[in-house]
């Protein structure tokens, strides 16, 4: 069989993969297609369990004889252990077991940074300590007992501070990752800005936001012999697995990893904690299952977070429009250890313009590590950049719109190549009408009084889309034409157990409801990579259906015997084998795998099941699969207070072929409202005098309650991408978080004639941009 | 029992009279069910200098007796006790209402009560909506209206939402929102939600 060396994408992150080429992979079905599962608002396939309350979490795990961890985190940004006793906690009554970097050494962590239990502290919150108990009030009370002697060394906290000459050192070799920026550069860009007839310069600053997902991390481990069993709450069942397996130096499969359903993840959980480490080590000394849940200061505090930075933007066009020349500047504070804090692709690659320059320098602090976190760099790249695009507009009287239809790129200037599709426009055009762009200058006149001021603003987005190898599937379909799914990755809340089970059903011909799928155990699925960049589903759909072709193939020859008539002649739909030169001649599905019943002693049979393998192919190498949108807001800005209330938002994405309208609508409604939490309220602040979290709580930390939402309204563009995948889909998950702030930002410029440059644009930031612009009512 | 709880009110399908008929049977025959007696093999006899003090909560129809640490909070019963994980512990202090229970009709946070004094309340938990696979009409209206996604937060959602229909026929938007205001979502399922509490009190009105 044919291998292939394949280019993937992860959060901005290139690998290569070696990959098989399917020799059997169906072909794509055509735009126009009369599909009878596909494109269906089917309700989620799971919604039983998870509108019930019966759904399993790693949180809802309780065994018998189970005991419970608690981990002791450093009170100190920077700090090194000189001594620790544990004698008192030892001794409390309840206690069994406490873990100190003396018992639990030679276990690496961030590469050679770092160890499971570091003597050297580099962020509060670092685990200095884990005790087991038998309950966790027992375990919690014993954290207060271990005496712990810290020297404590100057911090810093801010990335530009961190930059200063003589600021503490926080690795060796200083604190700017790889001791140079991250550089793009395309043409010229001197001479770009010489041929521009407008330039806007102006500094962004984004805050650091942390997931703040509703289920805090949590793990349970339980021994059998050699063998673990970890539930834990993931992202990414398989890979999680592979550590614990290379980490605990035990054989891949003895170790299996559960997680069903997990309450929120957002790109905090796509690969092993410490503390699942902690607890599986724990157990297999103890002999009892050990369970860890992280409390809400301590998922704050250690669980990542989307990282701050300061992102200095000149851009400049001709007096028509056309962009000659976009630079960006930009600072991470990553934390403190190495994470991704770039924010220049939206601007390398979304507008058409030849002369760009990026510099991206990602710096250590001594705060947490930044994880991934729903679009990374997108959201507040694009934030930025599409402020910067709407003062370009301005400046050459245009609008907004016509701006960004005028500098559309048809190719990938990135990695010169087409697109496999852009819906943009489309995007941009329905988004519009739907928006009522056009009547904006109406509106705004009839609605603003003296104080609340309304306004309208839009903004652009792009995303890989393309998802990629490695992932796998099996199905199994049963003698009485039920089916089973057995797929790599999760369905983290997205739906993807139910677009897969469409995407099966199309394939086979049989309704929804004959289907059951499984994902997210180790230990009945086919590997599959994360479950998140918005490429779960373009990765498994693929193997997925590739699975239920080569089932089909087999029930087709199956039906091919009893009706007498060739294969080739036979398809299937809505629960029957049909003869397609006479569909009047058919055969219910049931009827054919009835003959698949295996009793013993009943006569000869060949199989008792049919089972079909699938996997996912290479990305095309000749062209770029992005997913895109558009979206447009209207806010009220009060200038008296200052506080900011959208009203309206209408958000139209194009991701290849739309699998569940219902669903998709919810993902892109969910986007829209983190973006809007990033936007106006969602902001991790830090104690200078402490380097703790002042807000690590669900109260002072501000998510969008139910009051704070605006009227949402989606456009999907139905646009089937052959060229992507059999299946025609991109990614989704983060497209919908990315435009949304941007969009807010621009229609508070429009209602009220100042730029507010530091997010959250909260009442404070907006009313010092109004004294500053002179624009306080 | 509060006025509000009527059992001419179909839709909900633990009716006053249903649930003292629960109550009545559960507390003649001294019923331990049998995840208690799995919870009680847990507690370890070794953990000296805790107080433990009995309990008797009325949950979801039934009665139960327990021994448990003073400290320990409703909801902490409920998920390690008696393995009603359906109630979730996301804040444990009243910020996210994921842990919303009902005590007498009315909405409460579990996570800020002491078991203690859920005593003498009759508290309903999300497990108590549905049984064999059948789902309350308005977990019905979730599902059909796609109003949940990582299902985290659901739970609490939901049980806000009962409550509200309890004390309101035909809420209003505004209605909604205020009534789910203390309960927090990440995902962002806030629209569905107002539809699907819409659509069944619609329903409910018979349009």
């Amino acid at each position: 069989m044919a291998k292939k060396l394949t280019t993937v994408e992860l959060n901005g992150v290139v690998s290569e993969v070696w990959v098989e080429v399917p020799e059997n992979e169906p072909v794509a079905w055509p735009k126009e297609a009369d599909l009878a599962v596909l494109g269906k608002p089917l309700p989620r396939v799971d919604a039983y369990e998870k509108v019930s309350g019966r759904a399993r979490y790693t949180h809802d795990i309780n065994l018998t004889g189970m005991l419970w961890m608690k981990i002791l985190r450093s009170p100190y940004p920077y700090a090194r252990i000189l001594a620790v006793d544990t004698s008192k906690a030892e001794a409390l009554p309840g206690v069994k077991l406490v873990l100190t970097h003396k018992d639990v050494a030679g276990f690496a962590w961030y590469g050679d940074r770092s160890q499971l239990l570091d003597t050297t502290l580099r962020s509060v919150g670092d685990e200095v300590a884990a005790v087991v108990a038998v309950n966790e009030h027992s375990a919690a009370d014993a954290l207060k007992l271990i005496e712990v002697e810290y020297e404590e060394l100057p911090y810093v906290l801010e990335g530009e501070a961190a930059l200063q000459e003589g600021a503490p050192a926080i690795h060796e070799g200083g604190n700017l990752l790889r001791g140079r920026p991250f550089v793009y550069q395309r043409g010229d860009i001197e001479q770009g800005f010489a041929e521009a007839e407008f330039i806007v310069e102006a500094t962004f600053r984004s805050q650091c936001q942390v997931h703040a997902c509703l289920e805090t991390h949590c793990s349970v481990a339980q021994w059998s012999g050699d063998k673990l069993t970890v539930w834990d709450s993931s992202q990414a069942v398989h890979p999680v697995r592979e550590s614990l397996a290379l980490t605990l130096n035990l054989p891949v499969a003895s170790v299996r990893v559960i997680c069903l359903y997990s309450g929120g993840g957002f790109g905090s959980k796509l690969w092993l904690n410490k503390h699942t480490v902690l607890a599986a080590l724990a157990a297999r000394q103890l002999g009892h299952p050990v369970k860890i849940t992280l409390d809400r200061s301590e998922e704050a505090h250690s669980m990542g977070n989307r990282p701050a930075n300061v992102m200095t933007l000149k851009a400049g066009c001709k007096r028509d429009g056309t962009l000659t020349a976009l630079w960006m500047k930009n600072i991470g504070s990553v934390g403190a250890y190495p994470a991704g804090g770039g924010t220049g692709t939206p601007l390398r690659e979304i507008y058409r313009c030849p002369n760009v320059k990026t510099e991206d320098s990602i710096v250590h602090i001594n705060a947490d590590t930044a994880r991934p976190h729903r679009a990374p760099g997108h959201v507040q790249g694009t934030w930025a950049l599409d402020q910067v695009m709407d003062a370009l507009a301005e400046k050459c009287s245009l609008d907004p719109l016509e701006f960004r239809l005028h500098n559309y790129s048809e190719t990938d200037q990135v990695n010169n190549r087409p697109y496999s599709t852009k819906g943009l426009r489309d995007a941009y055009e329905q988004g519009a009408t739907k928006f009522g762009w056009d009547e904006r200058a109406a509106r705004k006149r009839h609605y603003s009084t003296a104080s609340k001021k309304r306004g309208y603003g839009m903004a652009t987005q792009i995303w890989t889309g393309a998802g990629g190898p490695p992932g796998y599937a099996i199905i199994k379909l049963y003698h009485d034409a039920t089916v089973a799914i057995f797929s790599g990755c999760q369905d983290i809340g997205s739906a993807t157990r139910t677009s897969m089970v469409q995407v099966a059903a199309e394939e086979l011909g049989l309704p929804p409801e004959k289907f059951s799928i499984t994902m997210g155990d180790t230990q009945g699925t086919p590997y599959g990579f994360v479950s998140g960049g918005s490429r779960t589903t373009p990765s498994q759909a693929p193997a997925v259906r590739m699975a239920a072709a080569e089932v089909k193939r087999q029930l087709l020859a199956l039906a091919a015997q009893q009706m007498n008539l060739p294969a080739a002649r036979l398809d299937t739909r809505a629960g029957y084998v049909f003869d397609t030169r006479n569909p009047a001649t058919r055969k219910p599905i049931a009827e054919v795998t009835a003959e698949l019943r295996f009793g013993f002693g009943s006569g000869p049979k060949l199989q008792n099941m049919l089972i079909g393998k699938g996997w996912r192919g290479p990305n095309p190498d000749d062209v770029s699969v992005n997913s895109w949108g558009a979206q447009f807001a209207e806010v009220e800005v009060d200038t008296d207070t200052g506080e900011v209330r959208v009203l309206r938002i209408v958000a139209a994405h194009e991701f290849g072929r739309v699998v569940n309208p219902l669903t998709a609508s919810s993902q892109i409604e969910g986007g829209v409202i983190q973006g809007i939490g990033f936007a106006l309220y969602e902001e991790r602040v830090l104690n200078n005098a402490s380097g703790r979290i002042v807000n690590a709580n669900l109260h002072d930390y501000k998510i969008p309650t139910a009051q704070d939402i605006p009227e949402i309204e989606t456009v999907l563009i139905n646009l089937p991408d052959a060229r992507a995948n059999s299946v025609g889909v991109k990614g989704l998950g983060e497209p919908p978080i990315i435009p949304t702030a941007g969009a807010i930002a621009n229609a508070i410029y429009d209602a009220t004639g100042v730029r507010v440059r530091q997010s959250p644009m909260t009442p404070q930031r907006v009313l010092e941009a109004l004294e500053e612009g002179g624009r306080r009512a | 029992m509060p006025s509000k709880d009527k059992s001419s009110r179909s839709l909900f399908p633990i009716t006053r009279r249903r649930f003292i008929q629960g109550v009545s049977a559960g507390t003649a025959a001294a019923v331990v069910a049998p995840e208690v007696a799995r919870a009680q093999i847990q507690i370890d006899p070794e953990v000296a200098g805790q107080q433990r003090v009995p309990v008797r909560l009325q949950v979801n129809g039934r009665s139960y007796r327990l021994n448990i640490d003073p400290r320990t909070t409703l909801l902490e019963v409920l998920r390690n006790h008696l393995d009603l994980t359906g109630t979730k512990l996301v804040c444990d202090r009243g910020e996210c209402g994921a842990c919303t229970v009902l005590r007498d009709g009315q909405p409460v946070y579990a996570c800020l009560m002491l078991a203690l004094d859920a005593q003498r309340h009759r508290i309903e938990t999300i497990e108590s909506l549905s049984a064999n696979g059948k789902l309350h009409p308005l977990q019905e209206a979730f599902v059909r209206h796609d109003a949940l996604q990582c299902g985290f937060c659901t739970p609490g959602m939901v049980m806000a939402c009962k409550a509200l229909l309890y004390s309101k026929q035909d809420p209003s938007l505004d209605d909604i929102k205020e009534a789910i205001s203390g309960n927090l979502c990440k995902c962002g399922t806030y629209p569905k939600i107002f539809r699907a509490v819409q659509d069944v009190a619609q329903l409910r009105q018979g349009r």
